[in-house]
Protein backbone atom coordinates (compact mmCIF):
# COMPACT_ATOMS: atom_id res chain seq x y z
CA UNK A 1 0.00 0.00 0.00
CA UNK A 2 2.87 2.35 -1.12
CA UNK A 3 1.15 5.52 -1.94
CA UNK A 4 3.82 7.01 -4.52
CA UNK A 5 1.69 9.88 -5.91
CA UNK A 6 1.19 11.81 -2.09
CA UNK A 7 3.87 13.39 -0.13
CA UNK A 8 5.45 11.78 2.26
CA UNK A 9 4.35 14.81 5.16
CA UNK A 10 0.57 13.74 4.18
CA UNK A 11 0.62 10.48 4.27
CA UNK A 12 2.77 10.48 7.75
CA UNK A 13 -0.60 12.88 8.40
CA UNK A 14 -3.45 11.01 7.44
CA UNK A 15 -1.36 7.91 8.77
CA UNK A 16 -0.71 9.32 12.39
CA UNK A 17 -4.53 10.89 12.35
CA UNK A 18 -5.81 7.47 11.59
CA UNK A 19 -4.08 5.12 14.41
CA UNK A 20 -4.56 8.20 17.14
CA UNK A 21 -8.58 8.51 16.13
CA UNK A 22 -8.77 4.97 16.23
CA UNK A 23 -6.86 4.23 18.91
CA UNK A 24 -8.58 6.79 21.13
CA UNK A 25 -12.22 5.58 19.76
CA UNK A 26 -10.69 2.00 21.40
CA UNK A 27 -9.94 2.81 24.37
CA UNK A 28 -12.02 5.40 25.89
CA UNK A 29 -15.11 2.95 26.93
CA UNK A 30 -12.64 1.11 28.35
CA UNK A 31 -10.46 3.88 30.10
CA UNK A 32 -13.79 4.96 31.37
CA UNK A 33 -14.68 1.47 32.55
CA UNK A 34 -11.17 1.33 34.31
CA UNK A 35 -12.06 4.95 36.03
CA UNK A 36 -14.71 3.63 37.24
CA UNK A 37 -13.10 0.28 38.83
CA UNK A 38 -10.69 2.62 40.35
CA UNK A 39 -12.84 4.99 41.79
CA UNK A 40 -16.18 3.23 43.00
CA UNK A 41 -15.78 -0.45 42.90
CA UNK A 42 -14.20 -2.41 46.13
CA UNK A 43 -12.55 -5.32 44.96
CA UNK A 44 -9.78 -7.75 46.46
CA UNK A 45 -6.15 -6.89 43.73
CA UNK A 46 -7.85 -3.08 43.34
CA UNK A 47 -4.17 -1.71 44.35
CA UNK A 48 -2.60 -4.48 41.43
CA UNK A 49 -4.88 -3.31 39.10
CA UNK A 50 -4.08 0.15 39.51
CA UNK A 51 -0.42 -0.31 38.94
CA UNK A 52 -1.51 -2.20 36.40
CA UNK A 53 -3.09 0.59 34.15
CA UNK A 54 -0.58 2.72 35.24
CA UNK A 55 2.02 -0.13 33.80
CA UNK A 56 2.26 1.76 30.43
CA UNK A 57 3.46 5.73 31.80
CA UNK A 58 6.35 3.71 33.23
CA UNK A 59 7.29 1.01 31.31
CA UNK A 60 10.32 1.87 28.24
CA UNK A 61 7.63 2.02 25.15
CA UNK A 62 9.88 -0.51 23.06
CA UNK A 63 8.66 -2.64 26.05
CA UNK A 64 4.82 -2.28 25.57
CA UNK A 65 5.64 -3.29 21.76
CA UNK A 66 7.70 -6.24 22.62
CA UNK A 67 5.00 -7.71 24.86
CA UNK A 68 2.47 -6.52 22.48
CA UNK A 69 4.32 -8.90 20.24
CA UNK A 70 4.86 -11.70 22.64
CA UNK A 71 1.26 -11.77 23.14
CA UNK A 72 -0.44 -10.64 19.55
CA UNK A 73 2.38 -11.87 17.56
CA UNK A 74 0.72 -14.70 15.02
CA UNK A 75 2.58 -16.86 17.12
CA UNK A 76 1.37 -15.37 20.83
CA UNK A 77 -1.16 -16.77 22.55
CA UNK A 78 -4.01 -14.07 21.50
CA UNK A 79 -2.73 -13.50 18.35
CA UNK A 80 -2.67 -17.01 17.32
CA UNK A 81 -6.34 -17.35 18.45
CA UNK A 82 -7.30 -13.85 16.93
CA UNK A 83 -6.20 -14.82 13.27
CA UNK A 84 -7.25 -18.16 13.49
CA UNK A 85 -11.23 -17.19 14.85
CA UNK A 86 -12.13 -14.04 13.76
CA UNK A 87 -9.43 -13.66 10.74
CA UNK A 88 -7.29 -10.80 13.16
CA UNK A 89 -3.73 -9.84 12.23
CA UNK A 90 -2.33 -6.89 14.39
CA UNK A 91 1.11 -7.11 14.08
CA UNK A 92 2.91 -4.50 11.00
CA UNK A 93 -1.13 -3.08 10.08
CA UNK A 94 -2.36 -0.07 11.03
CA UNK A 95 -4.76 -1.37 13.51
CA UNK A 96 -1.57 -2.80 15.55
CA UNK A 97 -0.31 0.67 15.40
CA UNK A 98 -3.37 1.92 17.12
CA UNK A 99 -3.66 -0.89 19.61
CA UNK A 100 0.23 -0.13 20.33
CA UNK A 101 -0.94 3.29 20.81
CA UNK A 102 -3.81 2.80 22.86
CA UNK A 103 -1.81 0.95 25.28
CA UNK A 104 0.80 3.44 25.57
CA UNK A 105 -2.06 6.64 26.07
CA UNK A 106 -4.44 4.58 28.29
CA UNK A 107 -3.15 6.09 31.28
CA UNK A 108 -3.48 9.34 30.71
CA UNK A 109 -6.83 8.76 29.47
CA UNK A 110 -7.80 7.06 32.41
CA UNK A 111 -6.39 9.54 35.21
CA UNK A 112 -8.05 12.40 33.47
CA UNK A 113 -11.14 10.53 33.56
CA UNK A 114 -10.74 9.33 37.28
CA UNK A 115 -10.11 12.53 38.09
CA UNK A 116 -13.58 14.51 36.85
CA UNK A 117 -15.09 11.19 38.51
CA UNK A 118 -13.59 11.82 42.09
CA UNK A 119 -15.10 15.23 41.79
CA UNK A 120 -18.73 13.77 40.91
CA UNK A 121 -20.93 14.81 43.89
CA UNK A 122 -22.44 11.79 45.07
CA UNK A 123 -25.12 13.63 46.17
CA UNK A 124 -26.46 14.15 43.17
CA UNK A 125 -26.51 10.62 42.35
CA UNK A 126 -28.11 10.34 45.64
CA UNK A 127 -30.99 12.87 44.00
CA UNK A 128 -31.73 11.09 41.12
CA UNK A 129 -31.75 7.62 43.10
CA UNK A 130 -34.65 9.17 45.23
CA UNK A 131 -36.40 10.34 41.87
CA UNK A 132 -36.48 6.61 40.62
CA UNK A 133 -33.24 6.58 38.62
CA UNK A 134 -31.67 2.69 38.83
CA UNK A 135 -28.04 2.32 38.49
CA UNK A 136 -27.31 2.34 35.08
CA UNK A 137 -29.56 5.23 34.76
CA UNK A 138 -28.03 7.67 36.96
CA UNK A 139 -24.85 6.44 35.80
CA UNK A 140 -25.94 7.69 32.01
CA UNK A 141 -27.96 10.64 33.20
CA UNK A 142 -25.96 12.51 35.86
CA UNK A 143 -22.38 10.67 36.41
CA UNK A 144 -21.38 10.48 32.74
CA UNK A 145 -22.57 14.20 31.65
CA UNK A 146 -20.53 15.09 35.21
CA UNK A 147 -17.38 13.39 33.98
CA UNK A 148 -17.59 15.24 30.79
CA UNK A 149 -14.76 17.72 30.79
CA UNK A 150 -12.22 14.74 32.30
CA UNK A 151 -13.60 12.52 29.29
CA UNK A 152 -13.49 15.08 26.82
CA UNK A 153 -9.71 16.27 28.44
CA UNK A 154 -8.22 12.64 28.18
CA UNK A 155 -9.60 11.92 24.74
CA UNK A 156 -7.52 15.45 23.42
CA UNK A 157 -5.05 14.33 25.41
CA UNK A 158 -4.38 11.11 24.33
CA UNK A 159 -5.36 11.54 20.89
CA UNK A 160 -2.54 14.47 20.47
CA UNK A 161 -0.05 12.37 22.75
CA UNK A 162 -1.32 9.01 19.94
CA UNK A 163 0.20 11.40 17.08
CA UNK A 164 3.30 11.20 17.93
CA UNK A 165 3.77 7.71 19.74
CA UNK A 166 7.14 6.01 18.69
CA UNK A 167 8.65 3.46 20.31
CA UNK A 168 5.41 0.72 21.15
CA UNK A 169 4.60 1.73 17.37
CA UNK A 170 8.19 0.87 15.65
CA UNK A 171 8.42 -2.03 17.63
CA UNK A 172 4.52 -3.66 17.69
CA UNK A 173 3.90 -2.44 13.81
CA UNK A 174 7.35 -1.77 12.27
CA UNK A 175 7.89 1.08 9.83
CA UNK A 176 5.82 0.66 6.97
CA UNK A 177 5.43 3.66 4.76
CA UNK A 178 1.42 4.17 4.45
CA UNK A 179 0.38 1.29 6.64
CA UNK A 180 2.69 2.03 10.29
CA UNK A 181 5.09 5.01 9.26
CA UNK A 182 2.97 7.67 11.15
CA UNK A 183 5.13 11.01 11.51
CA UNK A 184 7.47 10.03 14.44
CA UNK A 185 8.66 7.48 12.21
CA UNK A 186 8.78 9.17 9.11
CA UNK A 187 10.88 11.51 11.15
CA UNK A 188 12.74 9.17 12.34
CA UNK A 189 13.23 7.60 9.05
CA UNK A 190 14.40 11.29 7.27
CA UNK A 191 17.01 11.47 9.75
CA UNK A 192 18.25 8.08 8.68
CA UNK A 193 18.53 8.61 5.05
CA UNK A 194 21.34 11.01 3.36
CA UNK A 195 19.11 13.52 1.96
CA UNK A 196 15.90 14.18 4.11
CA UNK A 197 17.80 17.12 6.80
CA UNK A 198 14.30 19.25 5.42
CA UNK A 199 11.86 16.76 5.11
CA UNK A 200 12.78 16.01 9.13
CA UNK A 201 12.78 19.44 9.85
CA UNK A 202 9.30 19.72 8.07
CA UNK A 203 7.72 16.61 9.69
CA UNK A 204 8.82 18.13 13.13
CA UNK A 205 7.71 21.56 12.77
CA UNK A 206 4.43 19.48 12.04
CA UNK A 207 4.72 17.58 14.96
CA UNK A 208 5.13 20.82 17.08
CA UNK A 209 1.76 22.63 15.54
CA UNK A 210 -0.45 19.61 15.80
CA UNK A 211 0.59 19.01 19.55
CA UNK A 212 0.11 22.45 20.41
CA UNK A 213 -3.20 22.39 18.61
CA UNK A 214 -4.20 19.14 20.29
CA UNK A 215 -3.39 21.28 23.49
CA UNK A 216 -5.08 24.45 23.19
CA UNK A 217 -8.43 22.27 21.91
CA UNK A 218 -8.44 20.59 25.00
CA UNK A 219 -8.02 23.14 27.28
CA UNK A 220 -10.97 25.29 25.40
CA UNK A 221 -13.53 22.34 25.17
CA UNK A 222 -12.93 21.74 28.80
CA UNK A 223 -13.49 25.34 29.39
CA UNK A 224 -16.71 25.70 26.77
CA UNK A 225 -18.05 22.41 28.98
CA UNK A 226 -17.27 23.41 32.23
CA UNK A 227 -19.50 26.92 31.59
CA UNK A 228 -22.52 24.40 30.35
CA UNK A 229 -22.13 22.91 33.37
CA UNK A 230 -22.39 25.79 35.42
CA UNK A 231 -18.90 25.66 37.42
CA UNK B 1 -49.60 5.58 58.38
CA UNK B 2 -45.59 5.49 58.32
CA UNK B 3 -44.91 2.57 60.71
CA UNK B 4 -40.23 3.01 61.43
CA UNK B 5 -38.49 1.01 63.61
CA UNK B 6 -34.82 1.11 62.76
CA UNK B 7 -31.65 0.93 64.46
CA UNK B 8 -28.38 2.01 63.41
CA UNK B 9 -24.61 2.26 65.00
CA UNK B 10 -21.91 4.54 64.27
CA UNK B 11 -18.35 4.92 65.99
CA UNK B 12 -19.89 6.84 68.96
CA UNK B 13 -23.34 7.20 68.06
CA UNK B 14 -26.22 4.71 68.42
CA UNK B 15 -29.46 5.06 66.83
CA UNK B 16 -32.60 3.37 68.11
CA UNK B 17 -35.80 4.57 67.38
CA UNK B 18 -39.14 3.68 66.70
CA UNK B 19 -42.63 6.15 65.61
CA UNK B 20 -45.00 6.32 63.35
CA UNK B 21 -46.53 8.87 61.71
CA UNK B 22 -49.86 9.92 60.06
CA UNK B 23 -50.30 9.79 56.28
CA UNK B 24 -51.92 12.05 54.95
CA UNK B 25 -50.48 14.94 57.90
CA UNK B 26 -46.87 16.95 58.22
CA UNK B 27 -44.76 14.68 60.62
CA UNK B 28 -41.87 16.95 62.32
CA UNK B 29 -38.19 14.97 63.39
CA UNK B 30 -37.44 17.76 65.81
CA UNK B 31 -34.01 17.54 67.73
CA UNK B 32 -30.20 19.22 68.20
CA UNK B 33 -28.01 18.68 65.22
CA UNK B 34 -26.71 14.81 65.79
CA UNK B 35 -29.84 13.82 67.12
CA UNK B 36 -29.85 11.33 64.38
CA UNK B 37 -32.83 12.93 62.41
CA UNK B 38 -31.09 12.55 59.19
CA UNK B 39 -29.97 9.23 59.40
CA UNK B 40 -33.39 8.18 60.36
CA UNK B 41 -35.06 9.81 56.75
CA UNK B 42 -32.26 8.53 55.03
CA UNK B 43 -33.28 4.94 56.11
CA UNK B 44 -36.83 6.19 55.51
CA UNK B 45 -35.33 6.50 51.31
CA UNK B 46 -33.53 3.12 51.26
CA UNK B 47 -30.73 5.18 50.94
CA UNK B 48 -29.07 4.28 53.90
CA UNK B 49 -28.91 0.35 54.80
CA UNK B 50 -29.41 -0.17 58.54
CA UNK B 51 -28.40 -2.42 60.89
CA UNK B 52 -31.95 -3.65 61.55
CA UNK B 53 -35.02 -1.82 60.87
CA UNK B 54 -38.85 -2.00 59.13
CA UNK B 55 -40.14 0.52 57.51
CA UNK B 56 -44.00 0.24 56.35
CA UNK B 57 -46.01 3.07 54.34
CA UNK B 58 -49.74 2.39 54.56
CA UNK B 59 -50.01 -0.98 53.12
CA UNK B 60 -46.54 -2.04 52.10
CA UNK B 61 -43.28 -2.75 53.94
CA UNK B 62 -40.59 -1.18 52.18
CA UNK B 63 -37.80 -2.36 54.87
CA UNK B 64 -37.25 -5.06 57.02
CA UNK B 65 -34.50 -6.55 57.85
CA UNK B 66 -35.60 -9.75 59.32
CA UNK B 67 -37.68 -10.45 56.22
CA UNK B 68 -34.72 -9.59 54.19
CA UNK B 69 -36.72 -7.39 52.27
CA UNK B 70 -35.25 -4.27 51.12
CA UNK B 71 -37.31 -2.06 47.94
CA UNK B 72 -34.61 0.05 46.42
CA UNK B 73 -34.75 3.77 46.54
CA UNK B 74 -35.71 4.17 42.94
CA UNK B 75 -38.87 2.22 43.60
CA UNK B 76 -40.52 3.55 46.57
CA UNK B 77 -41.48 6.83 45.57
CA UNK B 78 -40.42 8.91 48.12
CA UNK B 79 -39.58 12.55 47.30
CA UNK B 80 -36.87 13.94 49.09
CA UNK B 81 -35.13 17.00 49.84
CA UNK B 82 -32.16 17.90 50.59
CA UNK B 83 -30.20 20.69 52.79
CA UNK B 84 -28.35 21.65 49.80
CA UNK B 85 -30.50 21.73 46.64
CA UNK B 86 -28.56 18.97 44.88
CA UNK B 87 -29.64 20.15 41.44
CA UNK B 88 -28.13 18.80 38.23
CA UNK B 89 -26.07 21.58 37.10
CA UNK B 90 -25.77 20.26 33.46
CA UNK B 91 -29.45 20.24 32.95
CA UNK B 92 -32.02 23.08 33.07
CA UNK B 93 -34.35 24.18 35.50
CA UNK B 94 -36.99 22.79 33.42
CA UNK B 95 -34.79 19.85 32.50
CA UNK B 96 -34.46 18.88 36.90
CA UNK B 97 -38.08 19.26 37.38
CA UNK B 98 -38.53 16.67 34.21
CA UNK B 99 -36.07 14.07 35.73
CA UNK B 100 -38.45 12.76 38.22
CA UNK B 101 -41.40 13.31 36.22
CA UNK B 102 -40.60 11.34 33.21
CA UNK B 103 -39.47 8.05 35.32
CA UNK B 104 -43.09 8.67 37.29
CA UNK B 105 -45.02 8.47 34.28
CA UNK B 106 -46.74 5.77 35.29
CA UNK B 107 -47.73 6.63 38.69
CA UNK B 108 -50.96 7.44 39.75
CA UNK B 109 -50.64 11.49 39.42
CA UNK B 110 -50.67 13.33 42.90
CA UNK B 111 -49.79 16.38 41.75
CA UNK B 112 -50.14 18.32 37.94
CA UNK B 113 -46.56 20.09 37.02
CA UNK B 114 -49.05 23.23 36.49
CA UNK B 115 -50.18 22.99 39.57
CA UNK B 116 -46.28 22.55 40.93
CA UNK B 117 -45.28 25.65 38.97
CA UNK B 118 -47.75 27.81 39.76
CA UNK B 119 -47.41 27.23 43.60
CA UNK B 120 -43.58 27.79 43.62
CA UNK B 121 -43.18 30.42 41.44
CA UNK B 122 -41.42 28.22 38.83
CA UNK B 123 -42.09 29.68 35.55
CA UNK B 124 -40.05 32.61 34.83
CA UNK B 125 -37.18 30.17 35.67
CA UNK B 126 -37.44 27.26 33.83
CA UNK B 127 -35.34 27.80 31.30
CA UNK B 128 -32.08 28.86 33.61
CA UNK B 129 -28.88 26.86 34.80
CA UNK B 130 -28.89 25.94 38.40
CA UNK B 131 -25.96 28.16 39.19
CA UNK B 132 -27.85 30.82 37.87
CA UNK B 133 -30.13 30.82 40.69
CA UNK B 134 -30.52 32.25 44.35
CA UNK B 135 -29.92 29.62 47.14
CA UNK B 136 -33.94 30.18 47.69
CA UNK B 137 -34.96 29.77 43.99
CA UNK B 138 -33.24 26.53 43.78
CA UNK B 139 -34.80 24.56 47.12
CA UNK B 140 -38.02 25.56 45.42
CA UNK B 141 -36.85 24.07 42.26
CA UNK B 142 -35.31 20.91 44.26
CA UNK B 143 -38.80 21.19 45.83
CA UNK B 144 -40.80 20.63 42.85
CA UNK B 145 -38.66 18.38 41.55
CA UNK B 146 -39.03 16.14 44.38
CA UNK B 147 -43.21 16.90 44.09
CA UNK B 148 -43.68 16.09 40.63
CA UNK B 149 -41.64 12.69 40.72
CA UNK B 150 -45.46 12.41 42.01
CA UNK B 151 -44.37 10.89 45.82
CA UNK B 152 -46.27 8.93 47.91
CA UNK B 153 -44.25 10.56 51.00
CA UNK B 154 -42.11 13.51 50.69
CA UNK B 155 -38.74 13.67 53.10
CA UNK B 156 -37.56 17.13 53.94
CA UNK B 157 -34.18 17.50 55.53
CA UNK B 158 -33.68 20.80 57.00
CA UNK B 159 -34.83 22.70 53.36
CA UNK B 160 -33.81 25.99 54.97
CA UNK B 161 -30.57 24.95 56.68
CA UNK B 162 -28.11 26.56 53.56
CA UNK B 163 -30.67 29.79 53.66
CA UNK B 164 -30.51 33.14 55.89
CA UNK B 165 -33.23 33.78 57.74
CA UNK B 166 -34.42 36.18 55.14
CA UNK B 167 -34.36 33.36 52.57
CA UNK B 168 -36.36 31.16 55.07
CA UNK B 169 -39.38 33.10 56.20
CA UNK B 170 -39.26 33.58 51.89
CA UNK B 171 -39.97 30.01 51.48
CA UNK B 172 -41.56 28.90 54.84
CA UNK B 173 -45.04 30.32 53.06
CA UNK B 174 -44.63 28.27 50.08
CA UNK B 175 -44.04 24.65 52.33
CA UNK B 176 -47.04 26.02 54.01
CA UNK B 177 -49.27 26.64 50.49
CA UNK B 178 -47.55 23.08 49.70
CA UNK B 179 -48.71 21.46 52.59
CA UNK B 180 -52.48 22.28 52.56
CA UNK B 181 -53.30 22.19 48.67
CA UNK B 182 -51.26 18.48 48.13
CA UNK B 183 -52.11 15.80 49.92
CA UNK B 184 -48.28 14.03 50.25
CA UNK B 185 -47.34 13.16 53.39
CA UNK B 186 -44.42 14.79 54.50
CA UNK B 187 -41.57 14.13 56.82
CA UNK B 188 -39.99 17.49 57.87
CA UNK B 189 -36.30 17.41 59.80
CA UNK B 190 -36.10 20.12 61.79
CA UNK B 191 -34.16 22.35 65.10
CA UNK B 192 -35.74 24.95 65.08
CA UNK B 193 -39.24 24.86 66.81
CA UNK B 194 -41.08 27.70 65.27
CA UNK B 195 -40.92 26.15 61.51
CA UNK B 196 -42.11 23.10 63.17
CA UNK B 197 -45.24 24.88 64.80
CA UNK B 198 -46.00 26.62 61.45
CA UNK B 199 -45.94 22.93 59.55
CA UNK B 200 -46.56 20.27 60.91
CA UNK B 201 -48.84 18.56 62.83
CA UNK B 202 -46.95 15.67 64.50
CA UNK B 203 -43.57 15.85 66.55
CA UNK B 204 -41.25 13.57 67.08
CA UNK B 205 -38.71 14.10 69.77
CA UNK B 206 -35.55 13.13 68.73
CA UNK B 207 -32.13 12.82 71.51
CA UNK B 208 -29.13 11.31 71.22
CA UNK B 209 -30.87 8.60 68.57
CA UNK B 210 -33.44 8.03 70.58
CA UNK B 211 -36.89 9.09 70.08
CA UNK B 212 -37.96 10.44 73.46
CA UNK B 213 -41.94 11.49 72.70
CA UNK B 214 -44.27 11.21 69.44
CA UNK B 215 -47.70 12.39 68.94
CA UNK B 216 -49.78 15.59 68.28
CA UNK B 217 -47.67 18.97 68.43
CA UNK B 218 -50.57 20.03 71.37
CA UNK B 219 -49.16 17.09 73.60
CA UNK B 220 -45.82 17.24 72.37
CA UNK B 221 -45.51 21.12 73.20
CA UNK B 222 -46.59 20.08 76.98
CA UNK B 223 -44.27 17.41 77.32
CA UNK B 224 -41.10 18.25 79.90
CA UNK B 225 -38.44 16.43 77.07
CA UNK B 226 -38.92 19.10 75.13
CA UNK B 227 -37.76 21.49 77.16
CA UNK B 228 -33.81 19.60 76.70
CA UNK B 229 -34.42 20.37 73.64
CA UNK B 230 -35.39 23.79 72.88
CA UNK B 231 -34.12 24.70 76.54
CA UNK B 232 -36.63 26.05 79.27
CA UNK B 233 -36.84 29.64 77.74
CA UNK B 234 -38.59 28.47 74.83
CA UNK B 235 -40.80 26.00 76.24
CA UNK B 236 -45.05 26.61 75.90
CA UNK B 237 -48.17 25.15 75.74
CA UNK B 238 -49.27 24.95 71.23
CA UNK B 239 -52.78 25.55 71.53
CA UNK B 240 -55.47 25.84 68.16
CA UNK B 241 -58.24 28.41 68.21
CA UNK B 242 -60.54 29.50 65.48
CA UNK B 243 -61.14 33.46 64.68
CA UNK B 244 -64.20 35.12 66.11
CA UNK B 245 -63.70 38.51 65.40
CA UNK B 246 -61.13 40.63 63.84
CA UNK B 247 -59.86 43.81 64.42
CA UNK B 248 -57.71 45.23 61.61
CA UNK B 249 -57.35 48.64 62.91
CA UNK B 250 -56.36 47.41 65.82
CA UNK B 251 -54.62 44.53 64.22
CA UNK B 252 -55.69 41.79 66.71
CA UNK B 253 -58.29 39.35 66.34
CA UNK B 254 -60.06 37.36 68.88
CA UNK B 255 -59.87 33.52 69.03
CA UNK B 256 -61.68 30.96 70.28
CA UNK B 257 -59.42 28.68 72.24
CA UNK B 258 -61.32 25.85 74.29
CA UNK B 259 -63.96 27.58 76.29
CA UNK B 260 -62.69 30.87 76.37
CA UNK B 261 -61.87 33.84 74.34
CA UNK B 262 -58.50 34.89 73.33
CA UNK B 263 -57.03 38.27 72.22
CA UNK B 264 -53.97 38.12 69.97
CA UNK B 265 -51.94 39.81 67.40
CA UNK B 266 -53.14 38.85 64.15
CA UNK B 267 -54.03 40.13 60.80
CA UNK B 268 -55.56 39.74 57.59
CA UNK B 269 -57.14 36.49 58.43
CA UNK B 270 -60.42 35.97 57.59
CA UNK B 271 -62.86 35.11 60.39
CA UNK B 272 -63.06 31.45 60.76
CA UNK B 273 -59.46 30.59 60.27
CA UNK B 274 -58.28 28.21 62.09
CA UNK B 275 -55.20 29.53 64.10
CA UNK B 276 -52.18 27.72 66.10
CA UNK B 277 -50.04 29.60 68.50
CA UNK B 278 -47.53 29.09 70.82
CA UNK B 279 -47.71 30.54 74.38
CA UNK B 280 -44.62 30.50 75.73
CA UNK B 281 -44.28 29.71 79.38
CA UNK B 282 -42.09 32.83 80.24
CA UNK B 283 -44.47 34.77 78.82
CA UNK B 284 -47.71 33.64 80.90
CA UNK B 285 -48.23 35.70 84.34
CA UNK B 286 -50.73 34.09 87.05
CA UNK B 287 -52.96 35.90 89.34
CA UNK B 288 -54.86 34.65 92.39
CA UNK B 289 -57.09 37.40 92.38
CA UNK B 290 -58.76 39.84 89.42
CA UNK B 291 -56.51 42.42 88.65
CA UNK B 292 -57.00 45.71 87.51
CA UNK B 293 -55.10 49.00 85.76
CA UNK B 294 -52.86 46.26 83.75
CA UNK B 295 -51.87 46.08 79.93
CA UNK B 296 -52.45 42.78 79.78
CA UNK B 297 -55.32 41.90 77.06
CA UNK B 298 -56.35 38.76 78.24
CA UNK B 299 -57.15 37.54 81.67
CA UNK B 300 -58.64 33.76 81.73
CA UNK B 301 -60.14 31.77 84.50
CA UNK B 302 -58.30 28.73 84.89
CA UNK B 303 -57.55 26.04 87.15
CA UNK B 304 -53.53 24.41 88.15
CA UNK B 305 -53.49 21.01 86.99
CA UNK B 306 -49.64 20.45 88.48
CA UNK B 307 -46.96 22.33 89.78
CA UNK B 308 -43.19 20.82 89.05
CA UNK B 309 -39.82 22.06 89.31
CA UNK B 310 -38.32 22.63 85.42
CA UNK B 311 -35.03 20.80 86.64
CA UNK B 312 -33.68 24.27 85.47
CA UNK B 313 -34.41 26.20 89.00
CA UNK B 314 -37.53 27.54 88.01
CA UNK B 315 -41.45 26.08 88.51
CA UNK B 316 -43.20 24.83 85.56
CA UNK B 317 -47.30 25.19 86.48
CA UNK B 318 -49.73 22.75 84.56
CA UNK B 319 -53.25 24.77 83.94
CA UNK B 320 -56.38 24.15 82.28
CA UNK B 321 -57.60 27.43 80.42
CA UNK B 322 -61.20 26.87 79.42
CA UNK B 323 -60.49 23.03 78.17
CA UNK B 324 -57.30 24.01 77.01
CA UNK B 325 -53.52 23.26 78.39
CA UNK B 326 -51.28 25.94 79.24
CA UNK B 327 -47.83 25.59 80.38
CA UNK B 328 -46.93 29.19 83.08
CA UNK B 329 -43.21 28.92 84.07
CA UNK B 330 -42.79 31.25 87.18
CA UNK B 331 -40.04 31.43 89.84
CA UNK B 332 -39.64 29.45 93.07
CA UNK B 333 -40.59 32.59 94.94
CA UNK B 334 -43.36 33.27 92.95
CA UNK B 335 -44.83 29.76 93.79
CA UNK B 336 -44.14 30.46 97.83
CA UNK B 337 -45.96 33.87 97.90
CA UNK B 338 -49.13 32.50 95.69
CA UNK B 339 -49.12 28.78 97.85
CA UNK B 340 -50.01 27.53 94.37
CA UNK B 341 -51.37 24.11 94.17
CA UNK B 342 -53.07 21.90 92.14
CA UNK B 343 -57.02 22.50 91.87
CA UNK B 344 -56.25 26.19 93.01
CA UNK B 345 -58.33 28.57 90.55
CA UNK B 346 -55.72 31.13 89.45
CA UNK B 347 -56.21 33.81 86.84
CA UNK B 348 -53.95 33.09 83.64
CA UNK B 349 -52.81 36.43 82.17
CA UNK B 350 -51.37 36.53 78.12
CA UNK B 351 -50.19 39.54 76.50
CA UNK B 352 -51.62 39.65 72.85
CA UNK B 353 -48.65 41.33 71.72
CA UNK B 354 -46.67 38.37 72.91
CA UNK B 355 -48.43 35.95 70.63
CA UNK B 356 -47.94 35.10 67.29
CA UNK B 357 -50.75 33.04 65.42
CA UNK B 358 -49.83 30.64 62.57
CA UNK B 359 -52.74 29.51 60.16
CA UNK B 360 -53.78 25.91 61.13
CA UNK B 361 -52.79 23.22 58.76
CA UNK B 362 -55.82 22.02 57.20
CA UNK B 363 -55.50 18.20 59.13
CA UNK B 364 -58.11 17.87 61.87
CA UNK B 365 -56.92 16.91 65.64
CA UNK B 366 -56.11 13.12 64.56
Amino acid sequence: MIDSTGSAELDALRLSFEVALRSVAFSLPLAVLAAWLLTRARFPGRLLFDAFVHLPLVLPPVAVGYLLLVLFGTRGVLGGWLRDNLGIVLPFTTAGAALATAVVTFPLMVRAIRLSLENVDRGLEQAAHTLGAGALDRFVTVTLPLMLPGILAGAVTAFAAGLGEFGAVITFAANIPGVTRTLPLALYTAMQSPHGDALALRLALLSLGLALAGLLASELLVRRVRVLLGR
Amino acid sequence: MLQVAASKRYEGFTLQAQFDAPTPGVTALFGRSGSGKTTLINIISGLLPADAARVQLDDQVLTDTQAGIHEPPERRHIGYVFQEPRLFPHLTVSGNLNYGARRARQRPRVVAADEVIALLALAPLLQRRPHQLSGGERQRVSLGRALLAQPRLLLLDEPFASLDAARREELLPYLVALRDRVSIPMVYVSHQFDEVLRLATHVVLLEAGRVLAHGPINEMSLRAELQSIVGPEHVGAVVDGVVTRLDEADGTAELAVGTGTLQISLRAVPVGTRVRLQLLARDIILAVQPVQGLSVRNALASTVLAVDADGYGGILVRLDVGGATVLARITQAARRALHLRPGDAVWTLVKAASTRGHTYPLAPRS
